[in-house]
């Protein structure tokens, strides 16, 4: 277990609309402790039997650690900032298509501020059995000790699956967010994952753009002496294009999939070269 | 989105950083009886447009008409050149290098300067080039200004002229949203004005909706992939002949990842995102199939996108638009069995693992 846990009280700002009411839904079903939801103007209102309030200043009374956060992409900076000074410890963003200029100075508040921040556009954190703050499908869990993070969605719910499809089970899943800035980032999490008692093998599902899966390699290399299993896709990009994910794109020859599996192996850390592989991989 | 040269500078213009006189033509009926010498530079796209050919330089008005009509009609490193800059000759004393970027890893707008210009910064060794990152909550300052005046060994006048020009272009990339502006060369003429050579700006797309007056198609993508942006599809063109259809941005590249492992070649990337709607799934359909596949590959971990939905999806789009290229899926996730039950009902190849899904694909194209 590493950041939260079954006593972790949770707030969702958005939780009226569409994606939040949804998933603070699936999360109760998790069994997370959704204490509070905070929509502007839906105060007073109820979304699965959890009161909504103005602000997060009012939910202050029943001390809440973490807020989920699902509003549009316009309003991410605010409902952020409006987390960060009222004390909230962790914060995580849902959101898509957050500009990254506002994600910058989320960051450099949240890091002033000591918090703990996941995304933007990351599917959240999952501890199985004990919580889950985000969008991960509950059935793909089991509670094991197999750490993963990744900086995907829809392809951690697969390699996901295919861990515990072979008996394996989960101990944290962090999706860490497909944007070029954002708050935890695989250098921050495998310092974690390898100090967390619970875990005892690690799954990175590393993509194309920026310098993090090396980063972490180097530090793997150093430190780590749990088995460590990684994946890399995007090695068909075409350079200069982006996938989808802002953060995944090959910029004058930097942040290739070539450079991070050269990386990985030089860590002797075992190179998956198809999802589906990861599970043989782990025995 | 990248911004061609003179909409750069049209910025720059903007916040008050010296650039060129100067004006932009689509068609040679637009040029104007100027100053001479004057530089005609070739709006694309692309580095290395001096070396392509991609600059001329014209002593007249008839030399200026020759030399447009030249570059109008010609290709530039592969680009069709649609627009040009005309602008005044500087005299040129001195080149040097300067830009703004994002830096991923301390996470905040980095200043990236050095006293060789004019030449790709990629090729100036490391001890040529000085970094100053601003704390994005702290913002700008003039000490920044004397910092980097002092490496580009720049006093007096210059370095009177050059503290507006860094602090301005700071706030140009804060408040235009850049995640670059850069001005290489930044040049000093042989009369001490610091200028504004040429200009590189990209605005990040995700803060667009601040900036309505910057939307326009995206000059680097095809006609089909800015059709399907307004439609809020990723959609990107390649080279190969199966088309594909997947649901998040990390498996629909690991599915072109695992497609190219096996020799198969992709004709595209789409993401369907996560929608749980018939008619998206059916709009995804109609984007590829303009794309002219041979072979389409629909791979959906089921979550949000209910497995059924999309299976539905694939037999409507089918009868729609009347398919006959074969169609392999991979469903997998929420109501997986339902949806592979609806496309084995209507007579599609449906698995519920990637690898049988692309083996399958392989012995379709004889890659196995």
């Amino acid at each position: 277990m590493v950041v939260v846990n079954g006593n972790t009280k949770v707030i969702v700002q958005g939780m009226t609309g569409h994606q939040g009411a949804f998933h603070s839904g699936e999360m109760i079903k998790f069994g997370t402790k959704v204490i509070a939801g905070v929509s502007p103007g839906k105060s007073g209102t109820k979304v699965h039997g959890v009161d909504i309030y103005e602000t997060v200043y009012d939910t202050l009374d029943m001390h809440p650690d973490a807020s989920m956060i699902s509003v549009p992409a316009p309003f991410i900076k605010d409902a952020a900032m409006e987390a960060i000074d009222n004390g909230i410890k962790l914060i995580y963003i849902l959101t898509e298509h957050v500009p990254v200029q506002d994600t910058m100075e989320i960051v450099a508040e949240a890091r002033r501020k000591n918090v703990f921040m996941i995304g933007p556009n990351s599917p959240g954190i999952t501890v199985p059995g004990e919580c889950k703050i985000g969008i991960m499908p509950n059935h793909i869990f089991r509670k094991g000790d197999i750490a993963i993070a990744s900086r995907s969605g829809t392809l951690t719910y697969e390699i996901v699956k295919a861990v515990t499809d072979a008996g394996f089970g989960e101990s944290t899943v962090i999706g860490l967010g497909g944007d070029p800035i954002i708050g935890t980032t695989f250098s921050d999490v495998i310092k974690i994952y390898n100090e967390d008692p619970a875990t005892k093998k690690i799954i990175l599902v590393g993509e194309i753009g920026g310098s993090e899966e090396e980063k972490a390699a180097a530090y793997i290399k150093e430190h780590v002496k749990k088995p460590v299993v990684g994946y890399i896709t995007g090695r068909s990009a075409p350079p200069g294009k982006k996938m989808g994910h802002a953060g995944a794109i090959i910029e004058k020859g930097t942040g290739t999939a070539d450079s991070k599996i050269k990386a990985f192996e030089s860590a002797g850390i075992k190179v998956a070269d198809y999802p589906d592989d990861i599970p043989k991989m782990l025995k | 989105m990248n911004l061609y040269e003179y909409m750069g500078k049209e910025i720059f213009k903007k916040y008050s950083i010296p650039v060129p006189d100067g004006y932009k033509i689509d068609r040679v009926t637009d040029l104007k009886q100027y100053e001479f010498p004057v530089a005609v530079k070739s709006q694309v796209l692309s580095g290395k447009r001096g070396k392509a050919g991609g600059i001329k330089f014209a002593k007249s008005g008839d030399e200026l008409k020759q030399e447009s009509e030249e570059l109008l009609s010609s290709k530039i490193n592969g680009l069709q050149v649609e627009a040009l800059l005309i602008e005044k000759m500087l005299n040129i004393k001195k080149e040097l290098y300067l830009s703004i970027t994002l830096d991923r890893s301390s996470k905040a707008p980095i200043i990236i300067m050095s006293t060789e210009g004019g030449m790709d910064i990629e090729s100036v060794p490391e001890d040529k080039i000085h970094k100053i990152v601003v704390d994005p909550l702290i913002g700008y300052s003039d000490y920044i200004s004397r910092e980097a005046a002092e490496f580009l060994e720049l006093s007096g006048d210059l370095k009177k002229q050059f503290s507006p020009i860094l602090s301005n272009l700071y706030n140009a990339f804060m408040g235009e949203d850049a995640l670059l502006m850069e001005i290489n060369p930044l040049i000093i003429d042989k009369t001490d004005n610091i200028i504004a050579g040429d200009s590189k700006v990209t605005i990040d797309d995700n803060a667009l909706f601040r900036h309505k007056n910057l939307i326009i198609d995206d000059p680097e993508k095809t006609a089909l992939e800015n059709e399907a942006s307004s439609k809020s599809f990723t959609f990107i063109e390649m080279g190969g002949h199966i088309g594909v259809i997947a649901n998040g941005a990390g498996l629909t590249m690991a599915t072109l990842d695992a497609l190219t492992l096996h020799k198969l070649e992709p004709r595209n990337f789409l993401d369907l995102g996560g929608t749980d709607n018939i008619e998206i799934v059916e709009e995804a359909f109609s984007f590829v199939l303009r794309a002219k596949p041979e072979i389409l590959f629909v791979n959906i971990f089921g979550g949000v996108t209910k497995a059924d939905t999309v299976a539905n999806g694939i037999v409507s789009s089918k009868k729609k638009f009347n398919i006959k290229e074969p169609i392999v899926v991979r469903l997998s996730g929420i109501h997986e069995e339902e949806g592979r039950k609806i496309l084995m009902d209507n007579g599609i190849k449906a698995f519920s693992d990637m690898n049988s899904a692309i083996s399958e694909l392989a012995k379709m194209k004889g890659v196995e």
